[in-house]
């Protein structure tokens, strides 16, 4: 005999309340970032010793633009999901842990708001 | 640790990571995680990057003036070593995650792999650099 509720059991996540989401989103962001990290590799071999005019010229270019930023946010958001593992597997108090997931999560949104609006500055002035 | 002799009723301890001989498996694992801070790391370079090349030639002159100094290539090289490390042993991850590798020998020869390959990317990257092999997007 099961005590879980039918509910409980469809909604199907689990007695964290969060269900696979955490490890999936891992994994989708991971095979997402492989072409991607390919692509920067490429990229920023590709920029080597350059001026910064020709950055701006590779930059304001809207599909360079463009993978530059999904490489970046997707990167962040994978990171973020990586550093939460690595805080909640070697953080025992409760209020240290906490603060951390505050400045993880923190960080990610500080780092992705100043590249997109490095990317989108870029983009207007070129 | 295991040789102190234990209190009476004491319950007993598994061994913590000193005790053990590191085999490859625990290396590439460590590894993997290490490479993910430094990564964090290295997305505040991206940034400085971006920012310096988005507020004109003086920041962005500046900033390539810092990572061509030889500290500055070295914190380089542990970025794009990281990130070649970090995407290949990634890939064994979801190799795994979908249930192959699994086997011993296996899991082995392909942590040593991932050694390898991601030290060979990384160095060729920095030689392609330093022998004038890059920057062709000028």
């Amino acid at each position: 005999m099961s005590l879980e509720t039918p509910l409980h059991k469809a909604q199907g996540l689990g007695s964290a309340h969060s269900g696979v989401g955490h490890f999936w989103t891992q994994r989708i962001t991971a095979v997402a970032l492989i072409p991607l990290a390919i692509w920067f590799g490429i990229s920023a071999l590709g920029l080597v010793g350059a001026r910064e005019a020709s950055v701006l010229i590779f930059l304001s270019n809207p599909l360079n633009a463009v993978l530059m930023a999904a490489f970046i946010l997707i990167a962040l958001y994978h990171m973020a999901l990586g550093l939460q593992e690595i805080i909640l597997d070697y953080i025992p108090h409760p209020g240290f842990k906490f603060f951390l997931m505050l400045v993880n999560y923190g960080f990610a949104l500080a780092i992705a708001g100043a590249c997109v609006f490095s990317l989108l500055r870029i983009a207007v002035a070129t | 640790m295991a040789e102190e002799p234990h209190k009476p009723g004491a319950r007993p301890l598994s061994p913590f990571l000193t005790i053990y001989r590191w085999p490859i498996t625990m290396a590439t694992s460590i590894t993997h995680r290490m490479t993910g801070v430094a990564l964090a790391g290295g997305m505040i370079v991206i940034t400085w990057w971006l920012w310096a090349a988005a507020n004109g030639p003086q920041p962005y002159n500046a900033f390539v003036d810092l990572i061509t100094t030889p500290l500055g290539q070295i914190v380089v090289f542990g970025f794009v070593w990281s990130l070649a490390y970090h995407t290949v042993n990634g890939m064994r991850h979801l190799a795994w995650d979908v249930g192959y590798g699994f086997e011993i020998t296996t899991a082995n020869l392909t942590g040593i792999l991932v050694f390898a390959v991601s030290l060979l990317l990384a160095a060729a990257g920095f030689a392609m650099a330093w022998f004038g092999l890059g920057g062709y997007y000028q």
